[in-house]
């Protein structure tokens, strides 16, 4: 098991024949994912050549899915049409669409959440700003190399994509059950709560490592929902301690507004139910090898 | 990106939001000669994004455009909370009978739109919120669906308004929606929407924020914008993500998370040599080149402040031997301007193969560390030399 992607995962890749598109679809393709296509209107009916793999293009997610059984959508499309390719992927219903773009508006992204709202959430969409989800040995649909750690029985769900890298490269001894950026853009689709729900749920994931960082309350929020829903260890850790007020770092979401959203009442509030925060994701890991030899 | 008042209010105007005459000036001749223009009594108001202006002698009366001028060069003066005033707005004065709240904004725990408005406005939100949350309505709007006119009704009455005046303001709040969804805005605040004596309702004061992810669908270069720091200024020209922050240790590091986690363990390591803090955030990204780790050197080098760097990087998508040769070649193209001892830490893919090139560069600035934690508490001791 695990969560949201497993072996026999489908994936199209919306945006496969730009340049970010077909070169991690290269890299998906040589971590033995199952890519079965592209699409693009404008190049509907053509077969890409992709390292010796023949991918057909497809005019849109619907004919796509019909012709290839697709069940995931990693979506590399630019931010000026990332929201209508969104819109796309949830018209055609499919299981999941993972969206890597980074600098979508947030209007845009307010708009096809709503709109994944009124067509009932049948659509799981994680992103934007993320480097996709990740279950090693299995399926990889997004950026994060498909190399670092093998599988095991850690959980890990994260804002950042190279803290997830680091986190899991630190438990490549151990391994990954999966490992899900959630991105690091104010609206999102799947949250720190979506995927602790998913690895409670999940018999192959014995420990949950959550990361978080400034700006917002996700990590609040997720503190919360462990005190009553997650039975499993998990261990946090948060990123921006010495972050100024009011400016933005790197992540349109990483910014603390005033009070709101600081590392340090991120921190407390997973303290007050009993989930131990590293200091440094060298100790967060630490701490979950200890998590991990205990049970 | 955040507007000037002035900027807020030009805006407004181009949507059709009731507001006051309002002219910027540089000079106490040009607010002399703004209040001349507009006649009677008028408001100077220093054009600086803090709030708190009034306490800080940042508005001020003027009944003749003698008086505005006097009121110009006194504020002109100012500084008010670190930011220096170099620009006021002359206004047109108001008769006041009632003082509103509204605004729209992304409210990103929701995932959704917000509207936020009471029949109290004129405080500072935050401490209405506080002392009295009944008297402040939270409204949900539908990014789809919008801000229309029976939706504004709903928003005025939840926020206090009686009938008659619902339907004086509900007009403006749709007025205001259009602000916020066409111009791409993150916050639209009216504050205080004002009853004038006359009946009217006017916009006095207004807070907008832009989204700067949808720069690209709006024409914004003429804006004036905020001073940058001259090395974030250097920064942005070779398209780096740099934040300037107040510390000895400068830092490079790929991915936003990452970074600000370097910034984090390098206070850490400070605490044990003598205080020293980061001196800055630079997320060079996940496929940095040697170009562009050269270009990031070069804006840290250039901070006086920068006592030793610190380079973490992991490589996911970037490979460490092409950081490493990035970082070689850096210091080779920069030569004897290059001063500062740098510390590196690399892992993840290719790590073997980058360690081996800086081992070989053997460069005498270039220091090899294993570990993140370790190699913050280099850098740190390294800057408190």
């Amino acid at each position: 098991m695990s969560i949201f992607l497993d072996k026999n995962s489908k994936i199209i890749v919306q945006g496969m024949t730009g340049s970010e598109g077909m070169k991690h679809t290269k890299r998906m393709l040589a971590g033995g994912s199952n890519i079965v296509g592209g699409v693009n209107p404008r190049k509907a009916g053509e077969t890409v050549d992709v390292d010796g793999t023949s991918l057909p293009v497809f005019g849109s997610v619907a004919d796509a899915m019909a012709a290839t059984g697709a069940n995931v959508s990693v979506i590399f499309v630019p931010p000026a049409f990332a929201k209508s390719a969104v819109m796309e992927a949830i018209d055609a219903e499919i299981e999941l669409a993972v969206v890597i773009t980074e600098g979508i508006p947030v209007h845009d992204s307010a708009s096809f959440w709503e709109y994944s709202i009124q067509k009932g959430n049948k659509t799981r969409i994680i992103g934007p700003n993320c480097p996709g989800i990740i279950s090693p040995g299995k399926s990889n649909a997004g950026i994060t190399p498909w190399n670092i750690s093998g599988a095991g029985p850690i959980g890990l769900v994260s804002k950042s994509g190279t803290l997830t890298y680091q986190m899991m490269f630190e438990l490549r001894e151990i391994g990954i059950s999966t490992a899900i950026g959630i991105g690091g853009d104010p609206i999102i689709g799947t949250t720190h709560i979506d995927a602790l729900a998913a690895f409670e749920a999940d018999p192959e994931t014995k420990a949950i490592v959550l990361i978080g960082e400034i700006g917002g309350d996700s990590e609040e929020k997720a503190a919360n929902y462990i005190k009553d829903h997650v039975s499993k260890p998990v261990v946090a850790y948060v990123a921006g301690f010495t972050a100024p007020e009011g400016k933005t770092m790197g992540h349109a979401g990483a910014i603390v507004s005033g009070s709101a959203g600081t590392a340090q009442a991120k921190k407390e509030a997973f303290e007050a139910v009993g989930v131990k925060v590293g200091k440094t994701p060298s100790e967060t890991a630490a701490l979950m090898r200890g998590v991990i030899a205990s049970l | 990106m955040d507007l000037f008042e002035y900027q807020a209010r030009d805006l407004f105007e181009s949507y059709g939001v009731p507001v006051l005459q309002g002219l910027i000036a540089d000079t106490p001749e040009e607010a002399a000669a703004a209040a001349a223009k507009i006649g009677g009594t008028v408001v100077v108001k220093a054009q600086v994004k803090a709030g708190g202006r009034g306490k800080a002698g940042g508005v001020k009366l003027a009944h003749t455009p003698e008086e505005a001028a006097t009121a110009a060069e006194a504020i002109l003066q100012l500084t008010i909370k670190g930011l220096k005033v170099k620009r006021v707005m002359v206004a047109q004065g108001a008769a006041i009978d009632k003082e509103y709240y509204f605004s729209v904004l992304v409210d990103r725990s929701n995932r959704t739109f917000l509207s936020l408005c009471s029949v109290e406005g004129g405080m500072e939100i935050e401490q209405l919120a506080e002392e009295r949350p009944e008297a402040l309505a939270k409204v949900p709007v539908d990014a789809l669906r919008g801000i229309d006119l029976a939706k504004a009704t709903e928003i005025a009455l939840a926020g206090g308004f009686d009938a008659e005046i619902a339907a004086k303001v509900a007009p403006v709040f749709v007025k205001l929606y259009e602000v916020f969804v066409k111009e791409d805005a993150t916050l639209v605040e009216v504050n205080p929407l004002i009853l004038s004596k006359n009946g009217e309702i006017i916009a006095l004061d207004g807070k907008v924020s832009l989204d700067d992810n949808a720069e690209f669908r709006h024409e914004r270069e003429s804006m004036e914008r905020d001073e940058l720091d001259p090395l974030e200024a250097k920064a942005k020209a070779s398209d780096l993500n740099y934040v300037k922050l107040d510390g000895e240790v400068g830092i490079i590091g790929n991915g936003a998370g990452l970074v600000m986690s370097t910034l984090d363990v390098v206070a850490y390591a400070g605490e044990r040599h003598g205080g020293v803090k980061p001196a800055n955030f630079l997320d060079i990204g996940g496929g940095a080149s040697a170009e562009v780790m050269a270009a990031g050197l070069d804006v840290i080098l250039g901070d006086p402040q920068v006592k030793s760097v610190f380079v973490n990087v992991f490589g996911g998508i970037t490979a460490c031997d092409a950081v490493a040769n990035g970082i070689v070649g850096a210091l080779a193209k920069l030569g004897s301007a290059a001063t500062k001892p740098l510390v590196v830490r690399l892992d993840g893919n290719n790590v073997a193969e980058g360690r081996k090139i800086l081992a070989d560069a053997n460069h005498p600035l270039v220091t090899v560390v294993d570990t993140m934690d370790e190699a913050a508490d280099k850098a740190a001791e390294l800057a408190n030399k």
